[in-house]
């Protein structure tokens, strides 16, 4: 069955990114990855439904919780893991590190660590292909923090009065870092504020890959065929800290674990009746690539300090 | 030779920019209907049209964002902020992402987007009009700072920028605008890199930009009649700086008077300044001298603002204090 397959590649595709976020954390506390790291465990349906419902030819602006988008691109662990290690094999050549994954070949812009700040560059890729003739679509990623940002309101009123190819889609994981989202929102319904700016919206349940992508797909459709943007609002829960500086106070553990009952990964197990045995591949093959990923990142190399100031500015400019 | 204003140079430089290049369009608040907050894209949606020629929302953030999108995205966006002082709406876009995505990226990403703005004060528009931050944004790795001063960089400079691989902010100053004069028929891209001697002279040397330039000019006419010469340097660029230009003038001069209207703490003039004792220490004859904008947000009234900021008496005063009396 075409579905089922399809099912547990998506399934997969999760796996892979709890299995590398779990990586990060242990590797972070071996201090290999330095510096703000945000992972985000519980929220692996939102990338994979919505990054598989895109084509090859599309773009990505995601934000500083990006590791799971970069993955589902396409991006290798191997490209990430030297990333967050700051080895110059890394997909930003270390310069960036886990916040600042880009990648020319896949068209993904970021890794972008301000909040809301990625949402006017989408926008204008999408303005690019609008005047370019080109049916892409710029996949735009951001959290319910965005929302409260006056760049979400200037950049949802300009790619709907104008028609752009975006597809904007909210991970609301209900916490703007410690921030929870009715005590940041006058109203909490992020795809109604969408929809006030005559653009189409849906929300949809993020811990549920299927539901996901099925939304993502009707989205991209609609945008492909020129309607204009589309406002995904997916609700989602990340099961760990904002970063690893997080201590949590602003949330009970008893919240957590209710929310740990919707893991999208442990009931699409569920309801594909997937035995332990028939995960246990999928979970050796995930390990091999991410301990290949590891070992890459480990023999990586650092970039030559004497290449500090390269690409500030481009090179092969006449002077 | 034409005659033409620094106002119609910028107009035909975009006019020439667009014909020339599919990818060029301009887009900012008021540009099209209204023909631009200063007339400078007066006449371009009529021979453009709208998809070109781009009113914005009054929308800072998301249109700058959209520019360096756009730029991402294959084109050659010409974005207009109205004015310097609303610059400050996309900071965080020219700041956090125009200048940092090919470094970021490591080497991946370059952003060729143009960014226009009118600077400065001076036209009795008080303390939220009147900013001169160009030193400010000439601060940041990443960006090239253009600052035209003559005709022949109005109508040159945005040539060359577009050709850049990365962002370029230009500041014209508003003052400058109705400045007339004259032009060859076939003038086009000049550099940006350099800085150039306007006016050659002994005795000091005057380092300024912007509109401040035309009244070092005025001061360096008055202070010709009593025998001092005053050689006039126009930093045209202030990102990257080019100060090889300024040292070689001090090396002969001896003497360095900067003039800026924009503040002094923290300022260009205080790089400029900097890179003058780092690079001809021993060359000077006596301290650099500079001569500033007031550091007050600017007044309305005009006795007030003419205070504000440095006037051509003031400039010859201190250019005669630097100077020894002649034979």
């Amino acid at each position: 069955m075409n579905d089922r397959k399809h099912a547990i590649e998506s399934l997969g595709q999760m796996l892979r990114i709890r299995r590398l976020e779990e990586r990060c954390a242990e590797l972070y506390t071996q201090t290999k990855i330095r510096g703000f790291l945000h992972l985000c465990n519980g929220e692996e349906a939102v990338s994979v439904g919505v990054v598989q419902s895109l084509g090859p030819e599309d773009a990505i602006v995601a934000t500083y919780r990006e590791h799971g988008h970069a993955l589902v691109r396409g991006i290798s662990a191997r490209a990430i893991m030297a990333e967050l290690y700051g080895k110059q094999e890394g997909c930003s050549r270390g310069r960036g590190g886990s916040m600042h994954l880009f990648d020319a070949k896949t068209r993904f812009y970021g890794g972008n660590a301000i909040v809301g700040g990625g949402m006017p560059i989408a926008v204008g890729l999408a303005l690019a292909d609008k005047m370019r003739r080109l049916a892409r679509v710029t996949c735009c990623f951001f959290g319910d923090g965005a929302v409260a940002e006056g760049e979400f309101h200037e950049c949802l009123n300009l790619a709907a009065l104008w028609r752009l190819p975006v597809l904007f889609v909210c991970e609301n994981n209900l916490y703007a870092m410690g921030t929870r989202l009715d005590l940041a929102q006058s109203t909490t319904d992020v795809a109604k504020k969408a929809a006030a700016y005559a653009m189409a919206a849906e929300a949809v349940d993020g811990m549920d890959v299927l539901a996901v992508e099925a939304s993502a797909q009707r989205a991209v459709a609609s945008i492909r065929a020129g309607a204009g943007p589309f406002f995904l609002e997916c609700k989602t829960y990340r099961f760990r800290a904002h970063s690893m500086y997080d201590p949590e106070l602003y949330r009970n553990k008893a919240e957590v674990e209710e929310w740990k009952k919707r893991d999208p990964i442990s009931n699409l197990v569920k309801s594909l009746q997937i035995s332990e045995a028939d995960l246990a591949p999928m979970e050796r093959d995930i390990a091999q690539e991410l301990d290949d990923a590891i070992g890459c990142a480990e023999a990586g190399t650092w970039e030559p300090v004497s290449d500090l100031e390269r690409f500030v500015y481009s090179e092969g400019r006449r002077p | 030779m034409i005659t033409l204003t620094y106002r119609d140079a910028l107009r035909e430089s975009i006019r020439e920019a667009m014909r020339k290049d599919e990818r060029v369009f301009l887009m900012g608040e008021d540009v099209g209907r209204y023909g631009g907050c200063f007339a400078v894209s007066k006449g371009l949606l009529e021979e453009f049209g709208p998809e070109r020629i781009r009113d914005t929302p009054m929308s800072e953030s998301a249109f700058v964002g959209a520019g360096i999108g756009a730029a991402l995205g294959g084109m050659k966006p010409i974005v207009e902020i109205m004015t310097v002082n609303f610059s400050l709406l996309a900071l965080d876009q020219i700041m956090n992402n125009a200048a940092t995505f090919l470094h970021m990226s490591g080497g991946q990403f370059n952003v060729p987007v143009v960014i226009r703005m009118a600077t400065g004060g001076g036209r009795q528009v008080a303390a939220q009009h009147s900013h001169s931050l160009e030193g400010w944004f000439a601060h940041i790795p990443g960006i090239r700072v253009l600052a035209p001063a003559t005709l022949e960089d109005a109508r040159g400079m945005l040539a060359t920028a577009l050709d850049d691989p990365d962002p370029v902010l230009i500041f014209e100053n508003a003052s400058l605008y109705n400045l007339k004069g004259q032009l060859p028929e076939h003038a086009g891209a000049v550099d940006i890199d350099r800085a150039r001697v306007r006016r050659s002279g002994r005795d000091v040397t005057m380092i300024t930009y912007g509109a401040m330039l035309w009244r070092c000019f005025e001061a360096a006419e008055a202070l010709a009649k009593d025998g001092v010469e005053a050689e006039v340097i126009d930093l045209r660029t202030l990102r990257p700086l080019d100060d090889a230009t300024f040292l070689d003038s001090i090396r002969r001069t001896h003497r360095a008077l900067i003039v800026d209207e924009a503040w002094r703490s923290g300022g260009i003039s205080a790089e400029v300044s900097a890179r003058i004792q780092e690079g001809a220490f021993y060359d000077l004859d006596g301290p650099v001298e500079r001569l500033c904008g007031a550091e007050v947000p600017t007044p309305y009234p005009k006795h007030l603002e003419d205070a504000s900021f440095p006037q051509a008496a003031a400039i010859v005063a201190a250019a005669q204090s630097m100077v020894p009396v002649h034979g």
